[in-house]
């Protein structure tokens, strides 16, 4: 059984469709990054899947159970971190992740929260005088509090500083190793590379793409080479299986078929006609070209 | 359970006390009214002899325990629903029960707090003699329906506010409107027009002052009551219909966030 099954959902605020027919499925154990613009619909399909909504059609499943409807049920294994608000805001950060721990049945040592995410320093300020990362962590804090089966965290590395966000991406790695689900939102590509198992890219409501980070970015592995060599070769030999380019006089660009054996054919083209290499440098595409080009396109790339 | 609720209890209580303006204008607004009106109609004496103002006094505790408990209620709830706290304790273990019993134990403290403070200022200012044991008796039972009443009905009417901004005025208007007409401000009740006294009747507020009146003023002040008599057996059933009322209100009404996201 599937930590968290959405077919078909769509979700409609007033004449606005936010979320347009998507399918995803978080096996248990693993992290799923949802990935996407502002408005692309994330939040709202997380709403469905935490049970704060039913979907206008379609179904969800979470652990099993209807969140709408098995929700007593269904809370006491589930870790939440919303975006913003609905935190008292003239309780202090200790006092709040003390009360979130009392609806726990068998709560984390809330001390132990307060050191590893850094928020011992403010435990006695209130809310509404935290700094955004610090009610970002303090969220966190609260989400991860009752020992949950399976976290939905909304932007959980938002408004953080990069050594809040490193402990951040420590802790659902942490998380996954303990057989813990998660499913995250971000629209940070560096985040979704390193933590995701799975990747869904969403864009206006509709599922882009999905995969692994490796097949979306794809499996191949180098797709450029960038060679600096003495410039104005002849390229025709080289030319035969790839597209080679002299970007600038000694810079060679080379794409196309470049596993290991075309890497040495190429390497022992420049060493054929006696060129002196000074440089070599792979490069394969990232997350990122893979993202823009799927959101940024007309239209909708298929599945990689 | 009781954890849960005592812990978001405490949580409430921190909340109010730390937010110093919520204090000043909500929590001792009645005592200041009361201080005015005690002072300005201070010289006057009802047909049976008893000081006025403190009549006002036993008839302000229903003031205070309609701010305390519909006004705080109601907008408190209003607050935590648009800024998120209701979705985000939504979702959480905790179970709904835990919410509205922390947000009770919340009102209970305030509203005793509020009686006390008014009483005091009776006592100590209107030289208001305090009543004996079987007064206090009918007090509890008549203070406790009043808050569970006006807590209820807080629950209720919060499903109207769209703008927690707007909460406490909204709230405020009948709050204000039924006191003049239910004997609070204006004193006695039976000025009024005949159609307006029915109608004022028909709301928890005369009853509840009605019932203060009787715990705090000598028995002969009852010839200033509509009928000439306390009528506790009213009191009592008026309150207890209004909590049934408030109950079912709330039970259809409740939402765990805003409609519109």
């Amino acid at each position: 059984m599937a930590a968290v099954e959405v077919r078909d959902a769509v979700v409609r605020w007033g004449d606005t469709t936010a979320v347009d027919g998507v399918s995803l499925c978080v096996p248990r154990g693993r992290v799923l990054a949802l990935l996407g613009h502002n408005g692309a619909g994330k939040t709202s399909l997380l709403q469905v899947c935490e049970g704060f909504r039913r979907p206008d059609s379609g179904e969800a499943r979470v652990l099993g159970l209807d969140p709408v409807g098995d929700h007593d049920e269904l809370m006491p294994r589930l870790g939440i971190m919303l975006q913003s608000g609905g935190v008292y805001p003239w309780a202090a950060a200790g006092e709040i992740l003390r009360l979130f721990a009392s609806f726990a049945a068998h709560p984390l040592d809330t001390d132990m929260l307060l050191d590893r995410l850094g928020l011992r320093r403010v435990e006695r300020t209130r809310f509404r005088r935290l700094s955004g990362g610090e009610q970002q962590r303090l969220s966190l804090a609260v989400a991860l509090v009752g020992r949950p089966e399976l976290v939905f965290l909304d932007e959980p590395t938002a408004g953080m500083d990069t050594e809040a966000r490193h402990t951040t991406w420590q802790l659902i790695e942490e998380l996954r190793a303990d057989g813990v689900s998660v499913l995250l939102t971000t629209h940070l590509l560096d985040e979704a590379e390193r933590l995701a198992d799975d990747v869904v890219i969403m864009r206006s409501g509709k599922v882009a793409a999905t995969g692994t980070p490796a097949e979306l970015t794809a499996a191949a592995g180098i797709d450029l080479l960038e060679v600096r060599a003495d410039p104005g070769l002849d390229l025709t030999g080289l030319r035969t299986h790839r597209k080679v380019t002299e970007t600038s006089p000694g810079e060679y660009a080379i794409a196309g078929e470049l596993d290991t054996k075309g890497l040495a054919e190429v390497l022992g083209w420049f060493a054929a006609v006696d060129a002196h290499v000074t440089a070599v440098s792979s490069r394969r595409r990232t997350l990122e070209d893979v993202y823009l080009s799927l959101t940024t396109q007309a239209t909708v790339g298929a599945t990689e | 359970m009781t954890t849960m609720s005592l812990s978001r209890g405490h949580v409430e209580l921190l909340q109010f006390l730390r937010d110093r303006t919520a204090v000043v204008f909500t929590f001792f607004f009645p005592a200041m009214l009361l201080l005015l009106f005690g002072t300005i109609f201070g010289d006057e004496y009802t047909d049976s002899g008893i000081s006025a103002s403190q009549v006002f006094t036993a008839s302000m505790v229903a003031y205070g325990i309609l701010n305390t408990a519909f006004v705080t209620m109601g907008s408190g709830l209003a607050m935590d629903r648009e800024d998120g706290t209701l979705k985000r304790l939504r979702g959480t273990p905790m179970p709904a029960s835990a919410y509205l019993i922390g947000k009770a134990l919340l009102v209970l403290v305030l509203s005793v707090a509020e009686a006390a403070v008014l009483i005091l200022v009776g006592v100590l200012i209107f030289d208001m003699p305090l009543p004996d044991a079987s007064h206090w008796v009918t007090f509890s039972w008549i203070f406790l329906l009043s808050v569970i009443c006006c807590s209820l009905l807080g629950v209720a009417v919060s499903a109207l506010v769209k703008n927690a901004r707007n909460a406490g005025a909204i709230l405020n208007v009948p709050v204000v409107a039924l006191q003049f007409v239910s004997g609070v401000f204006i004193q006695p009740m039976s000025q009024l027009p005949d159609w307006l006294e029915k109608f004022a009747s028909l709301f928890p507020v005369r009853w509840m002052a009605q019932g203060f009146r009787y715990v705090f003023l000598p028995d002969e002040a009852k010839s200033q009551e509509i009928g000439g008599s306390w009528d506790l057996g009213r009191v009592a059933m008026v309150l207890g219909v209004w909590c049934v009322i408030g109950l079912v209100l709330c039970l259809v009404t409740f939402r765990w966030s805003s409609r519109d996201r």
